[in-house]
């Protein structure tokens, strides 16, 4: 198991693209919303967090048909399937490994586009508590829409249709904390909530992954 | 470390290929399955290597003893040899890839990047993955494809130390591997009649 | 004789042909009934004028939609426990109806809140998870279409449907808690609200023809799902004689 992490893991850095092409995709929602809605400051202070989540969210959708789609293409998927490893675990590990190379970056980098978008003082440690909590469930839940879509020739906008209203309780919650956070009102509720929700998705999602990537691959 | 086939059939997409196929495959055996295109031989190595499941029939045998090898060889072109073959081993819980890469003459490019190699090399790393498994039954589809003579042989004399070691080999393959002791199976004869699948037969 | 008889195709389109008529006939002049009724022969809300008359549509509609998609779990999960062809089609025959109805509680409620809230649209938690329900209708047919093996696509959204009622359930409490809302309560089914005073219940005589447009509601649905099914199953089948065809 942890030599499939390794192995994603070294894949995601040689292949260049991996960190930077969702970070760089991040980056630019970000400088693009103040054309959007205008450079009134206490606007973009407002609107923030929430827009933070999401360029982070779909940063973070845009790398998920690399989770599975290139392991199924060489073959790796029906060898893995055939390896001493759960399929479960498999996915799991696929799921934290993206995880690492798209969430974590997005949770470092969010903070500093805070400072673009004027994010009030409070608000850069909410901001980053969330997403370091909501980003794993992203992760997951996208590898079960990537386990869905796998065999498809087209998945990619079909992946993004299935996927993008299961990320609606997380994105909810997360953006709650970060909204709260900037204002200085109490966090707790929402906190607990993403963390339920990561730790429920992270848990059980996998069964749900694993059965979908059999099926596909029969 | 046998494995027996019993009265299997298998399906392709549904329709049913093959029919009452039975077989045993005993330690130390070789078995080439031979038949035209179409016939069903990936089909049946992909139901007894567990990737899909059987229409019919039982596949005994003990758990986790296969190694399969498909058309797609399952290299990762950003990694070196010797990173692809440690990966396996890892994943297989072995240590030792020094034999694959010697049985298989990959010494010289073990540290080549495995997007760089040629089709014959890529398919001789593919089939070195066999041996770092330690998987006793190794069954294999279309296991020389692109390879030379030179490496045709060098896969055969791999095949005959895995079977000297007690380990047994199922290949679907349409040349003469030089493998004189290995038994030959047609599945000609197993052509399952032409019915709908079987998923449509309530519908009918 | 067991229920599941029915899950044989060449039965379940027998027993459908004989009752569809009249569950047709029932849905039709229920329908009729209850909106000719609600619509022309109910008093003006004293607050809400004639606006109040479009729940004939929208209550039965808003119901329907989420009933749908409960038919639809219950039908995968046969399909995933006992694995019955027709369920599984019913469950694809199913969703498009679902997502229509849930269009026209979505229409039918932006243009009862135009002259009530001032607005067509507001992200009301309740408007805003028949929004949620709507996209999850959207990616449960969209998966039914891209998948070429039938059981292969029956088994995937089967997987889909149930992870995604889950994840809808989900959502309807954290738009709830995201947002309070203009919305009234649910005012029709609520216990007690029948004895209430005018202004929380849904007095009696807004109240039976409401009923009645719900019984046609139900029944159409039932109908629409029923006729679907047989299609779902004639496609079937004849891609099945063609198979053959070309097998032999």
């Amino acid at each position: 198991m942890i030599a499939l992490l390794r192995r994603d893991l070294a894949l995601a850095i040689r292949a260049g693209g991996g960190f930077g092409l969702g970070l760089a995709f991040f980056l630019i929602v970000t400088v693009l919303v103040p054309f959007g809605v205008g450079a009134d400051t206490a606007l973009l202070g407002r609107i923030a967090p929430g827009i933070l989540w999401v360029g982070s969210l779909l940063a973070c959708l845009l790398s998920l048909d690399r989770i599975l789609a290139l392991d199924w293409e060489d073959g790796s998927l029906d060898l893995l399937a055939t390896a001493p490893l759960p399929m479960e675990g498999v996915v799991s590990i696929k799921a934290f490994a993206h995880w690492i190379t798209t969430g974590l970056p997005l949770v470092a980098a969010a903070p500093m586009l805070g400072v673009l978008l004027n994010l009030p003082g409070p608000g850069y440690v909410w901001l980053f508590v969330s997403l370091a909590l909501g980003t794993p469930a992203l992760s997951v839940i996208g590898t079960f829409g990537a386990a869905l879509t796998v065999g498809l020739k087209r998945g990619g906008l079909l992946m993004s249709l299935l996927v993008l209203p299961l990320y609606v309780p997380t994105l909810i919650f997360g953006a709650e904390v970060a909204r709260r956070g900037a204002e200085g009102s109490a966090v707790q509720t929402p906190l607990l909530m993403l963390a339920g929700i990561s730790f429920g998705v992270t848990a059980l999602l996998p069964f749900a992954s694993a059965a979908v990537l059999r099926i596909n691959l029969r | 470390m046998s494995l027996v086939i019993d009265n299997l059939s298998v399906a392709r997409g549904g329709i049913p290929v093959l029919d009452g196929v039975s077989f045993a495959l005993r330690a130390g055996r070789a078995l080439v399955v031979r038949g035209p295109n179409g016939a069903g031989k990936t089909t049946l190595l992909r139901t007894v290597a567990g990737l899909q499941p059987p229409a019919q029939g039982v596949i005994a045998g003990d758990e986790d003893t296969i190694a399969y090898a498909g058309h797609a060889d399952g290299l990762k072109t950003m990694l070196s040899v010797s990173e692809n073959l440690t990966f396996w081993a890892q994943v297989f819980g072995t240590a030792d890839i020094e034999p694959a890469v010697h049985a298989f003459d990959l010494v010289p490019l073990r540290d080549r990047l495995a997007g760089t190699l040629s089709a014959g090399q890529k398919r001789r790393l593919g089939l070195a993955r066999l041996m770092v498994t330690g998987r006793p039954i190794w069954v294999l589809d279309e296991p020389t494809v692109s390879l030379d003579a030179a490496s045709v042989a060098l896969f055969a004399q791999a095949v005959r130390r895995h079977l000297e070691d007690g380990g047994s080999a199922l290949m679907a393959t349409h040349i003469d591997l030089g493998l004189a002791e290995a038994d030959v199976l047609d599945i000609t004869p197993f052509r399952a009649a032409p019915r709908a699948a079987a998923s449509d037969e309530a519908f009918l | 004789m067991s229920l599941w008889e029915y899950a044989n195709p060449v039965k379940f389109i027998r027993a459908t042909d004989r009752v569809l008529p009249w569950i047709s006939i029932l849905a039709i002049s229920s329908l009729t009934i209850g909106l000719v009724w609600g619509f022309f022969f109910t008093p003006d809300d004293f607050r809400q004028g004639s606006t109040v008359k479009i729940i004939y549509l929208h209550v039965p509609a808003a119901l329907m939609a989420i009933n749908a998609w409960l038919m639809m779990l219950v039908a995968s999960l046969i399909w995933i426990v006992r694995r019955h062809h027709v369920s599984a089609l019913a469950a694809r025959a199913a969703a498009p109806v679902g997502a229509a109805m849930t269009v026209i509680g979505l229409a039918t409620g932006a243009i009862w809140g135009q002259p009530m809230w001032g607005t067509w649209w507001a992200w009301d938690p309740r408007l805003t998870s028949f929004l949620i329900l709507f996209l999850f209708y959207l990616g449960y047919i969209a998966l039914w279409q891209a998948i070429e093996d039938d059981d292969t696509a029956a088994d995937l959204t089967s997987i889909l449907c149930l992870v995604g009622s889950v994840f809808a359930l989900l959502s309807r409490y954290a738009v709830n808690f995201w947002n309070q809302g203009l919305h009234q309560g649910a005012s029709v089914m609520r216990a007690g609200a029948l004895a209430g005073d005018t202004q929380e219940r849904v007095s009696n005589v807004f109240f039976l023809p409401l009923m009645v447009c719900i019984v046609g509601f139900v029944l159409l649905f039932v109908a629409l799902v029923f006729l679907r099914t047989q299609t779902e199953i004639r496609a079937r089948r004849t891609r099945a004689l063609i198979a053959r065809e070309h097998a032999s």
